[in-house]
């Protein structure tokens, strides 16, 4: 009906053959004028998030000559020298750790965090813990990095203060100048900064559960691990892998933590991708191959942007 | 009925589930205390000499005096703190607007080719600004900006547009339509039809964006680090590394330093925990 009608109305336009053009390209221009809302979003974004990543990959392909500035084409040099660069394997190695250790504390115990507080008795209480929690969250990393940088220090540090306290010298070292120690030491320093903001997500995803599921499976007699499994878990899952995603993209970009408290050191054995990219293009200046570094995070956050989409877009679709 | 509520909401005064809430309790104080004691004792270390911050490192201050503080204050935290809080400030107004004006283009103009710019304006949250880093050095460099206030401005909202756009989209979706189109009929231009109606109504996402959008400007490093270099214009977190080379000796003035740009943060966090919580929500729930 309605079709018609609109047909009907735009046949008796057609027949004002005066009238008709102006009001289509009124219509038109009003179409087109509506751009002026997106127009400086899209060309801020288009020029200095855009244009930047196509310039890198068109940077990552050739070699200044710091003294002359004279830039050469070189292909793929800087990719081959990637795969022979024994940093990078460290340096990708050191995100991957990152990863995981993020996801065990980050998802996993943040999500048995969150139940156990949403569990509590009164919302006053639950408000408390996860604002308590939060709060090295808010904080700016180069604090809460400088602040650990202290902490692991052997001399006036509070970790080897306690060890000692506790008569564990023997484990007392400088964690952030071992070698072996320097990466761990600042992974741990970002699951106490980051397991605050983790948790007050999967609460809210929990909140959004809906009460009288847990009723139901009180009356079928569930205990509250049992609860935590077949009610909890299932219903969270889409927070869950989300939460996987977002944590293994910030891994693969973490720069901060890192340059604050090691700068890569001792040895480049806790650099990641971030920090030798920043040493590659500022500080030894080779723009070209700190280029081809950043190529190489671009693809790995490509690869899991890809899949939160698929992920969020599925999750539509079921639904 | 009721028999089964008794037994599910409140726990029957067991021994078990007596010993299971201990648990429960002691364990959350216990984390409480691995989070907040390192705070605490950032804290009190500005109020120590370098002699007691040697000493025991569980012992508090043996004098209160704010001599630290005021050193920290005096010495480039203040220079420090304007150019962050004018930072911080100038990109939150500019990314929340234009944000603002982007997202009602994209919901309520009959604009051409609207999935392609929604996709466009929204992709950008996929990239990060490492990847962009070394060109964005030249560009900076080659127009100008480099080491200025604007660099950083730019480059905060520009950064930050996808994903508050993103917020204040998702919630414009929500509005019903019939406001603006009887706006419309009673001859309102789309300039008034934003400002005095659609503006007002998206107050509540409008000041979530803003808090997040603080909590990420004051806490920003690497653009920070990479476009800045003088003293003049640099942010809290750059301020702060370089007053710790500045200061390395004297480390009761670098965690006083430390103490106050956190400050702020922290406070800002609890005045506006509500607007906070439903930002990170409505962006992480859609």
């Amino acid at each position: 009906m309605a079709n018609s009608g609109l047909a009907r109305m735009e046949d008796a336009g057609l027949s004002n053959a005066a009238g008709e053009p102006a009001a289509k390209a009124g219509r038109r221009f009003r179409h087109w004028s509506s751009l002026r809302w997106v127009a400086v979003a899209v060309i801020l974004v288009g020029w200095f998030v855009y244009y930047p990543i196509v310039d890198n990959f068109i940077v990552s392909t050739t070699d200044e000559d710091i003294f002359t500035g004279e830039t050469t084409n070189i292909g793929l040099a800087n990719y081959e020298r990637l795969l022979h660069d024994p940093v990078v394997w460290v340096a990708l190695w050191n995100n991957t750790l990152y990863a995981l250790i993020s996801i065990i504390f980050q998802v996993g115990g943040a999500f048995v965090l969150a139940a156990l507080i949403e569990g509590l008795g009164s919302e006053r209480q639950r408000r408390f813990w996860r604002a308590i929690y939060f709060i090295p969250s808010a904080i700016s990393i180069t604090v809460t990095g400088l602040l650990f940088y202290f902490i692991y220090q052997p001399d006036i540090g509070l970790l080897s203060a306690g060890l000692r306290r506790i008569g564990l010298e023997q484990l007392i070292q400088p964690w952030l100048g071992n070698e072996d120690t320097a990466i761990y030491a600042i992974i741990a320093m970002s699951q106490w900064q980051g397991f605050g903001y983790s948790t007050l997500l999967f609460a809210i995803a929990i909140q959004k559960i809906p009460r009288d599921l847990y009723d139901a499976a009180v009356m079928d007699g569930a205990g509250p691990l049992r609860r935590l499994c077949s009610v909890t878990l299932p219903l969270t899952r889409e927070m869950t892998g989300l939460m996987i995603i977002v944590t293994i993209t910030g891994a693969f970009q973490v720069f901060n933590e890192v340059m604050v408290m090691t700068a890569g050191g001792p040895n480049n054995r806790s650099q990641v991708l971030g920090t030798w990219l920043y040493q590659q293009g500022f500080i030894q200046n080779n723009f070209g191959y700190g280029a081809a570094i950043a190529a190489v995070i671009f693809v790995v956050t490509m690869i899991t942007g890809a899949a939160q989409l698929w992920y969020t877009r599925r999750r539509r679709v079921e639904l | 009925m009721t028999v089964m509520t008794a037994n599910g909401r409140t726990p029957r005064p067991t021994f078990g589930g007596a010993l299971a809430r201990a648990f429960l309790y002691s364990f959350l104080i216990c984390l409480g205390i691995v989070v907040l004691y390192p705070l605490l004792w950032m804290a009190l270390n500005g109020f120590k000499d370098n002699g007691q911050i040697f000493g025991d490192p569980f012992a508090l201050p043996s004098r209160w005096t704010w001599g630290n503080y005021v050193q920290a204050w005096n010495r480039g935290v203040r220079d420090y703190l304007v150019s962050s809080l004018l930072v911080t400030v100038a990109s939150a107004i500019c990314t929340v607007l234009i944000s603002a004006w982007t997202a009602y283009g994209l919901t309520r103009t009959p604009m051409p080719g609207k999935p392609l710019i929604v996709g466009l304006v929204l992709g950008g949250l996929m990239l990060s600004p490492t990847v962009a880093l070394i060109p964005l050095v030249r560009m900076l460099q080659a127009i100008g900006l480099y080491n200025t206030y604007w660099a950083l401005i730019i480059l905060y909202t520009a950064f930050r547009i996808p994903f508050s756009t993103f917020l204040i989209r998702a919630y414009m979706l929500g509005l019903p339509k019939d406001l603006d189109e009887a706006a419309r009929i009673d001859g309102a231009s789309e300039g008034q039809i934003f400002w005095r109606i659609i503006l007002p109504l998206c107050q509540p996402i409008i000041i979530s964006c803003i808090i997040l959008h603080v909590l990420f400007a004051w806490n920003e490093y690497l653009f920070a680090m990479v476009f800045t270099n003088g003293s003049a214009v640099q942010t809290l977190p750059v301020g702060l590394t370089s007053l710790m080379s500045k200061n390395g000796t004297n480390y009761g003035v670098v965690f006083a330093a430390m103490t106050i740009s956190a400050l702020p943060i922290v406070l800002l966090f609890f005045a506006a925990q509500r607007y906070f919580i439903r930002g990170l929500s409505e962006g992480i729930g859609k």
